[in-house]
């Protein structure tokens, strides 16, 4: 075979091909340096998440649920930290709710989240404050820290006094950093922490409120929380309280965060994918380059073989430059990507180079250029000699290549392969290839459809300048298919990825600036506060709607079969523990086999239901039928949402108990509900027909609309002072909210497909540099023949503007269809064309195009004819 | 006639070849038999359009014949495979083309090499002898568009005979080159002819250079019309 001389030759010819190195270098570094940010910084997620573990939770147990701990509870941790003969073991309690924080200087009023924490917690991690150390003196009492946030929207300054229900607090610092907390959480209602024991005076934990209650648990012995945690959850999930562990945190998270970053990457495949695309088109054009030297080396005796590896070797080094490159620039990228991210994340990332991620990203970019390569590189083998004796433009045709469909087949498979195991499933990588076969496959049909109806109806009667450029668009060597293709997918994704966010956000922009939509929430509100709340909105000359009642209540028994148990006894003795065997007439159990019972969720969660004589404008009755007339006798009615209905695995007609705080009501279901759940109103799960829950304890819900501000603050405040422990949602600050967290939700994404669309843009370079040999005899003869340079030129802009043009459209139209798809079945948004928007990003592709296709031309209007005749 | 041990070095047998073209079949070479002795010099002579470079082609195994047969140096051409042919080239053919046809990201001497090296045999001082026999000793680091075409064909010649060749291949070497400087190259052809007994091929419009021949074939419509040894 020669070897040296296949490798020596492969190193001379690369010599004059710089422009070309550069370029391939560049599709491969795009993709590789995206892939090895988002997988070394993946890596570096589950470093941080191990090492922080026990500070995201703070403590080695813990337990929580909705409902105070009963003694019960409470003496079991007490005896059970007592029997830990490790000794140092300690218990903390931490109480969550939802409250109207409010600072009289200045009048500023919030809903915040309450945290009242108890001696002691957190007993790992550390939570920084400013100014320093405050976190400890927290327990003197009167104090509170607050989320940064929460400052300039109460207007209010360290040390100003902060009223929370019937108390008044010292705001005595800002909370930084909470191990384990997710930033972007404060945006839905900022964090204020105080002492456990200021909690009762403050009479916010009343009846009825929604409360988290959390028990925080240190052991002597760390190594033994694992063991506790399985043989208790069971009993406790009977009790309704949840046990977690540090492990089971960590376990959690790193799970969800390497999904999460090993999905990513797909999007970071993708640009280098499209870099393959790059390297599959420059080498074709290439190769075509090089038809003259390969048939002169042919001809003196070289064999198919031996050229085709010397090319083939040129590919792999050119994927190892690239690969190095982009590893280097992706071990940078790395450095920005936690800032992308920060606040979505619950722990402080260390970021260092992680060398599988190099390792993978440098193989799989030596692996796609090579496989890109493979297809234009087999055309090699079929230059004949003959062609040093006669010019020809091609490599023979020939008989269909066998190894053609082999080449095919392994570049197929390659692209399942590299996304299997990026995300580690074989199904979600066969998904992915055949979505990127798909897009691939429209942007190349699209092409072909363009290149062909332009040749079949081409515009005879525009001027001839035009007819040039979009002759081009045809003319052998065009660029069209590739810049489409290139472009198209970069594009395709960013459109996709706004048009969802777009649709999505626009369901609660709309809520928000209809007129006469609510868009002010008081809730909270207790039986006998009802009255006053609405005097003072309709004092202020903002009348509430009609009061809504919520009674909170759980599910006691389906179609006749309990669904819990009472509750099982909890037993502090180590060995031998009484867990007792989950109950068989239990219906809640998730277990595996069997027939499938109702879902657990929907069996064990609190409902918040209502009661009404009639149906809302966001709900259609999709079964049986809705009452009317007064109640008859037998069970009451009830109506239920048809996804809840389906998880409870009822029907109209089935019997459902209700347990309310205690009482029993029976009901049976008259009709099911589907809501749409994207109005800011109230809706509920289950509705009762009136005559049923009248005296159950419950709260009730206002809703109201003012327009400006101003007026929104003044309600919330007048409201405030008066009762405390109503809470208010001001719709556009949740707005607000989900718009941030959104968009710092996508950032990422978007960040990472900004590298595919740059991936595109360098493929275009490359197209655009390749084929300029071509285009500047063309240009050179046209000025030959007497073209000025404005003609040329006027030539070009038509054709890179048509091909922007087209790549933009084809990218468009594909994103709206996927954006739709998206918006209707998972997201169940409602879906609509921002046509302004997509015109920009038109107009960004046709700049792109036309400033790269100018750029790279540049030499076809400064040449003088003559040089370029000679050189020829 | 001598056969290929004590001489013939190259000989065809009913060449001909036709092509498909729209629909009707086209003869560009009938029926042509001829064989040639080890250090002989042919030229092939005719208008545009006789099927000289066809005959080139077919001679040197670059293309396969429609029927009848060519052995060059005793291998019968058409029995075997494409990478068998170009093996065989390396071996004993040398090629001088009219667009000299050198490989443009290659330095002078690097081209001359190639031959050698693709027998992986020592090329670097051989090389650099023959850029000196063809007067370019001090241009062999020079790339190929830094030459004149006088020049580059020189180290085309200089690249042909590098794996000292039994037999030499020239399509048109004096077609894109003044009188002076062609009237060099043959000389330098011719030269190395006589000197390493190389058998020379060359097809040809230029009558100075078919003179210079010791056999002359003339090709009209794919037919040898004329064929005419110098003694």
């Amino acid at each position: 075979m020669n070897l040296p001389f296949v490798f020596r030759l492969a190193w001379r010819e690369s010599r004059a091909a710089r422009r070309r190195l550069g370029l391939l270098v560049g599709s491969v570094a795009a993709g590789v340096a995206a892939l090895v940010a988002i997988n070394g910084f993946t890596d570096n997620l589950r470093t941080s998440v191990g090492a922080q573990a026990k500070a995201l939770l703070g403590a080695d147990l813990n337990i929580s649920g909705r409902k105070p701990f009963p003694e019960r509870i409470e003496s079991w941790a007490d005896s059970m930290l007592a029997a830990d003969s490790a000794g140092g073991g300690a218990k903390a309690r931490v109480t969550a709710f939802a409250a109207m924080a409010f600072v009289p200087r200045t009048t500023g009023v919030r809903l915040v989240q309450v945290r009242a924490v108890g001696p002691g917690y957190p007993f790992y991690g550390e939570i920084t404050t400013s100014p320093a150390d405050r976190w400890r003196a927290l327990g003197e009492g009167g104090k509170v820290l607050v989320d940064p946030t929460l400052l300039p929207a109460l207007g209010a300054e360290i040390g100003d006094t902060l009223s929370l229900g019937n108390s008044r607090f010292v705001i005595d610092a800002t909370v930084n950093n909470i191990p384990g907390d997710v930033g972007v959480a404060s945006a839905f209602g900022p964090r204020i922490f105080i002492a456990d024991r200021d909690l009762a005076a403050t009479g916010l934990v009343q009846f009825g409120s929604r409360v988290d209650y959390d028990l925080y648990l240190k052991l002597g012995d760390p190594a033994k929380a694992q063991g506790i945690a399985q043989k208790y959850s069971l009993p406790f999930r009977d009790l309704r309280y949840r046990v977690r562990t540090v492990e089971d945190d960590r376990q959690d998270l790193t799970d969800t965060l390497t999904r999460l970053g090993n999905y990513l990457g797909l999007v970071a495949l993708v640009a280098l994918l499209l870099g393959g695309l790059g390297v599959a088109s420059a080498t074709h054009l290439f190769i075509r380059q090089k038809l003259p030297t390969i048939a002169v080396l042919r001809c003196l005796g070289a064999t198919a073989a031996q050229v085709f590896l010397a090319y083939l070797a040129q590919a792999l080094a050119m994927g190892l430059l690239g690969s190095l490159v982009g590893a280097g620039l992706g071990v940078a990228i790395q450095q920005v990507l936690p800032r992308l991210v920060a606040d979505l994340l619950p722990v402080d990332v260390t970021i260092a180079a992680s060398p599988m991620a190099l390792i993978v990203g440098i193989s799989l970019g030596i692996w796609v250029a090579a496989v890109f390569a493979l297809l234009p590189l087999l055309g090699v083998r079929r230059i004949s000699p003959l062609a040093t004796l006669r010019r020809t433009d091609e490599p023979a045709p020939g008989r269909r290549d066998p190894l053609t469909w082999l080449a095919f087949g392994l570049l197929a498979a390659s692209v399942v392969g590299l996304a299997a195991v990026q995300v580690r499933n074989l199904e979600d990588g066969l998904y992915f290839a055949g979505g990127v076969g798909a897009v691939v496959l429209v942007l190349w049909l699209a092409s072909l459809g363009l290149i062909k109806g332009l040749r079949r109806y081409f515009p005879t009667k525009l001027p001839y300048l035009w007819r040039q450029g979009l002759a081009n668009l045809y003319r052998p060597a065009n660029q069209t298919g590739t810049v489409i293709l290139a472009l198209g997918f970069g594009a395709f994704l960013l459109a996709t990825l706004f048009l969802v966010q777009y649709n999505l956000l626009r369901e609660f922009r709309v809520g928000g600036a209809l007129g006469g939509r609510p868009n002010l929430m008081f809730f909270d509100i207790q039986k006998s506060q009802v009255a006053g709340v609405e005097t003072i909105l309709a004092e202020g000359g903002h009348p509430g709607t009609a009061p809504v009642p919520i009674v909170a209540m759980r599910i006691h028994s389906l179609k006749g079969a309990l669904v819990r148990p009472p509750g099982t006894a909890i037993d502090t003795t180590e060995d031998e523990g009484d867990t007792a065997p989950p109950d068989s007439t239990r219906a809640s159990g998730s277990g595996q086999g069997g027939p499938r019972r109702p879902g657990g969720w929907a069996v064990r969660r609190e409902y918040r239901s209502t009661y009404r004589d009639t149906l809302t404008d966001s709900e259609t009755l999709v079964s049986g039928e809705w009452w009317t007339g007064p109640r008859g006798d037998g069970p009451g009615r009830v109506s239920l949402d048809r996804d809840v209905a389906d998880e409870l695995q009822v029907v109209v007609g089935d019997d459902i108990v209700w347990d309310v705080q205690g009482a029993l009501i029976p009901t049976r279901v008259a009709s099911l509900r589907e809501i749409d759940w994207g109005r800011f109103q109230t809706n509920f799960y289950a509705v009762f027909e009136p005559g049923l829950l009248e005296q159950a304890p419950q709260m009730a819900v206002v809703l109201a609309r003012a327009d400006s501000a101003a007026d929104r603050g003044r309600l919330q405040r007048q409201i405030a002072e008066r009762y405390p422990n109503v809470s208010a949602f001001d719709l556009s600050q949740v707005q607000q909210a989900i718009e941030g967290v959104l968009d710092k939700a996508t950032l990422a994404v978007r960040f990472l497909a900004l590298f595919s669309l740059a991936a595109g843009t360098i493929v275009l370079i490359g197209a655009v540099t390749t084929a300029r040999l071509q285009r500047l005899r063309e240009g050179v003869l046209l000025k030959t023949l007497g073209a000025t340079q404005r003609q040329v030129l006027r030539i070009l802009v038509t054709e890179y503007v048509a091909l922007g043009v087209a790549a933009a459209l084809v990218a468009i139209v594909l994103s709206s269809g996927a954006g739709w798809a998206l918006a209707k079945f998972v997201f169940e948004a409602r879906f609509d064309l921002p046509v302004v928007s997509l015109s920009g990003l038109t107009a960004l592709l046709i700049g792109l195009t036309l400033v790269v296709g100018l750029w790279s031309s540049a030499e076809v209007l400064k040449r003088p004819p003559l040089e370029i005749l000679r050189g020829e | 006639m001598t056969s290929s041990a004590n001489g013939t070095m190259l000989s065809c047998e009913g060449l001909t070849q036709t092509y498909l073209s729209g629909g009707r079949r086209l003869t560009v070479l009938n029926n042509i038999t001829f064989s040639l002795e080890r250090g002989g010099f042919l030229a092939i002579v005719g208008p545009s359009g006789s099927g000289k470079t066809t005959l080139l082609g077919l001679l040197a195994g670059l293309d396969r014949p429609s029927a009848g047969r060519v052995v060059l140096d005793g291998h019968d051409l058409g029995s075997m495979t494409e990478d068998e042919r170009a093996e065989l080239r390396s071996q004993k053919v040398g090629f001088v083309f009219q667009s000299f046809h050198l490989i443009p990201t290659l330095t002078a001497r690097e081209n001359v090499q190639v031959p050698l090296e693709l027998r992986g045999e020592p090329a670097e001082e051989r090389a650099q002898e023959l850029l000196a026999r063809v007067g370019l000793g001090d241009r062999s680091h020079h790339y190929p568009s830094q030459l004149s075409g006088g020049e580059q064909q020189r180290v085309a010649l200089a690249r042909a005979f590098s794996a000292r060749p039994q037999i030499l291949f020239a399509d048109e070497p004096t077609g894109n080159l003044d009188a002076k400087t062609g009237g060099s190259i043959v000389d330098l052809m011719t030269g190395l002819n006589r000197e390493i007994g190389t058998t020379l091929v060359l097809v040809t419009h230029d009558r100075d250079l078919a003179a210079k021949a010791r056999r002359m074939i003339r090709l009209a419509d794919g037919n040898v019309v004329e064929d005419i040894t110098h003694s």
